[in-house]
């Protein structure tokens, strides 16, 4: 491993400061962890050295891929955010596909590990879903120690296409993630988006979602779990510029100990979406009177015709739940293991095959 | 069935119990011997589901005086999963809802609970899918419902269905069943009455908790206690519920007006 002599800073590396408290967008999120963090460039091998694609899943060129780089971030308007100028600015590895349409539905797992040794991994991911095209894609990213993963993903779909995509993020107490899931959809594609985060010191997602015409399914399912010194962010924007387009969201959220979490969840629904359906569920589990959680919907509707509806609740493990198990013989502790269990599994069942497989939070929710 | 000489299971003396500080239970007193069968009648409010719940150790209840004895034990001592694994069992009125988890499994780990506290040895996958399925004819119950999660979506008859098969599960040695009759058509009421039947045996004992006669007609209880008012205040045989059905509880707000003065 080569070290860098060099020190650097966040702001050298981004090219821009870190964003602060005092912006809005990072009102609730404390960066101190990854301050804390003296960045040093990836040292080591090709992360995706490992990738094997399935038939119908092929590299971009480096031609192709450069035309392409940034236009989904751009559409999604976030090609300016902090994270975005860090792996823009930072980049380890790049990698671009394309996938054709097929009678029958691609599988691709991405695995990525950001180790422990202080380092920057990376990644940029572009993914271009041909008409009627479709993947299960399963990612995992993780951490063994002190290190930082910068995530992000780009994916066009086009008509008719369909991505069934999961990420397990898991991560450890010293290790920061900052992901950006930004995708276009044409009208009649399918969005079905899982993310399953845990363990990270700092973690924030972002999925940005445009239907650039309407007319499309996009399902969202978040699930967050933080324990002691944690802190999980779930920022995530849909926004619909033609009528006809359907949201379903869903944001689950476990809070023990002095665990933070926060969500916003926008959804814009401006004049030309008429007819929009949209509906977003938030759900938060607090295990401990210290947890924090701050969770904010944010809906701007603007078309008239449309049903969108929101909700949020906060609650605690129900007595009456517990005293049922109980009463079978289930000791407490486990009744509410069992109860977080079925609490996560509305997510975690989402999950493509091989993203369940990584059985996230398997600590957590260890089989009774 | 009355055998004089069968041992006392569950013996409740001076039974004081009290909820958020509201005394609900004012000395309650009721010897339950192996094989019998038992019903507890009387108005809303009189204190029987407290009794139930009280006896279970749901922790919203606080026991202010008496004692609980079951099996020759300090009832009142044991942490409800406890009381459960030694053979104590409840039919909850109002079953709950576990959004997430499957029957199935919630059915496994309560069956091994309970088979590890009496030395037998813990159900696999397998063996418990086998089980599960003999015992399922107990109530007639449709096999889909073992992969759904516990009691979520079920309409009222599945509910006390899946009460009565975890109770076919656990071969309890005293059931408390609190108003399983309650929210039953009456070709359910049948197969709950017919589960509740085939499950008595000489060495165990049933506690029927109930509003109405139209389950005693199925179920034959050897001795009826009334309540009122926290405590019981008459017992007899099957007769009494009888007495109840043709005349009311009126007669009841008398005699408690007696023993108020009294």
């Amino acid at each position: 491993m080569v070290a860098s002599t060099l020190t650097q800073t966040w702001q050298d590396l981004a090219g821009a400061a870190l964003p602060s408290r005092r912006q809005e967008d990072w009102r609730f999120t404390d960066l101190a962890v990854l301050a804390a963090i003296e960045p040093r460039p990836w040292s080591g091998g090709d992360p995706l050295a490992n990738l094997q694609l399935p038939a119908g899943v092929s590299r971009l060129t480096d031609s192709e891929l450069a035309a392409v780089s940034g236009l989904t971030l751009a559409r999604t308007s976030c090609e300016a955010h902090w994270p975005v100028r860090l792996n823009t600015q930072a980049r380890t590895v790049q990698l671009g596909l394309r996938v054709t349409a097929d009678d029958s539905p691609r599988a691709l797992e991405l695995q990525l590990d950001a180790g422990g040794q202080s380092q920057l991994l990376a990644v940029h991911l572009v993914l271009l879903l041909e008409a009627g095209a479709s993947l299960q894609l399963s990612q995992r990213v993780s951490a063994t120690g002190v290190s930082v993963a910068s995530l992000v993903c780009e994916a066009d779909l086009a008509a008719d296409a369909h991505l069934d995509w999961g990420l397990v993020a898991q991560g450890q107490i010293d290790a920061v993630l900052l992901a950006h899931l930004a995708v276009v959809q044409a009208p009649g594609s399918t969005l079905n988006l899982s993310a399953v985060s845990h363990g990270w010191g700092l973690s924030r997602l972002e999925p940005r979602v445009l239907q650039a015409a309407g007319a499309a399914h996009t399902r969202l399912r978040g699930l967050q779990w933080v324990e002691d010194h944690q802190l999980a962010d779930t920022h995530s924007l849909v926004r619909f510029e033609g009528p006809d387009g359907q949201l379903d969201q869903l944001h689950k959220t476990v809070a023990e100990g002095t665990g933070r979490s926060v969500f916003n969840g926008a959804v814009q629904v401006p004049q030309a979406a008429q007819r929009t359906g949209a509906a977003q569920l938030s759900r938060t589990l607090l295990l401990s009177d210290r947890a924090r959680v701050d969770t904010k919907p944010e809906l701007e509707i603007v078309a008239d015709d449309v049903k969108c509806a929101h909700g949020a609740t906060v609650s605690r493990l129900q007595q009456d739940e517990l005293f049922y198990l109980q009463s079978r013989g289930i000791a407490a502790e486990q009744a509410a293991r069992l109860l977080l269990a079925g609490y996560c599994q509305d997510v975690v069942r989402e999950l493509p095959a091989a993203a369940a497989g990584w059985q996230p939070m398997a600590e957590q929710l260890l089989e009774p | 069935m009355i055998r004089p000489d069968a041992p006392v299971l569950l013996e409740v003396c001076d039974l004081r119990a009290s909820v958020e500080d509201q005394p609900i239970l004012h000395g309650v007193n009721l010897t339950i011997r192996a094989g019998e069968i038992h019903a507890v009648m009387g108005r809303n409010g009189s204190g029987k589901s407290t009794l139930s719940k009280v006896l279970a150790g749901h922790p919203a209840y606080t026991v202010t005086g008496g004692t609980v004895t079951y099996q020759g034990q300090n009832l009142l001592e044991l942490e409800p999963e406890l009381r459960a694994r030694i053979g104590l069992f409840l039919g909850f009125q109002y079953p709950v809802e576990i959004p997430g988890v499957s029957n199935l499994e919630f059915l496994r780990v309560a069956t091994n609970a309970r088979r590890q506290q009496v030395g037998e040895a813990e159900l696999d996958t397998f063996a418990f899918e086998d089980l599960v399925r003999e015992r399922l004819a107990v109530v007639q119950m449709d096999p889909a419902f073992l992969d759904r999660s516990v009691n979520e979506g079920f309409s009222g008859g599945e509910k006390k269905r899946n009460e009565i098969l975890q109770m076919a599960l656990l071969e309890p040695v005293v059931a408390i069943l609190d108003e399983t009759d309650s929210g039953l058509d009456i070709d359910a009421l049948r197969i709950v009455a017919a589960g509740v039947n085939q499950l008595a045996s000489p060495d165990n004992a049933t506690l029927l908790i109930t509003h109405y006669q139209r389950l005693l007609d199925l179920i034959t209880p050897d001795h009826v206690h009334v309540m009122a008012a926290g405590r019981i205040l008459r017992s007899g045989g099957p007769e009494l519920a009888h007495e109840l059905e043709r005349t009311g509880y009126d007669w009841v707000d008398q005699e408690l007006a007696l023993v108020e003065v009294g």
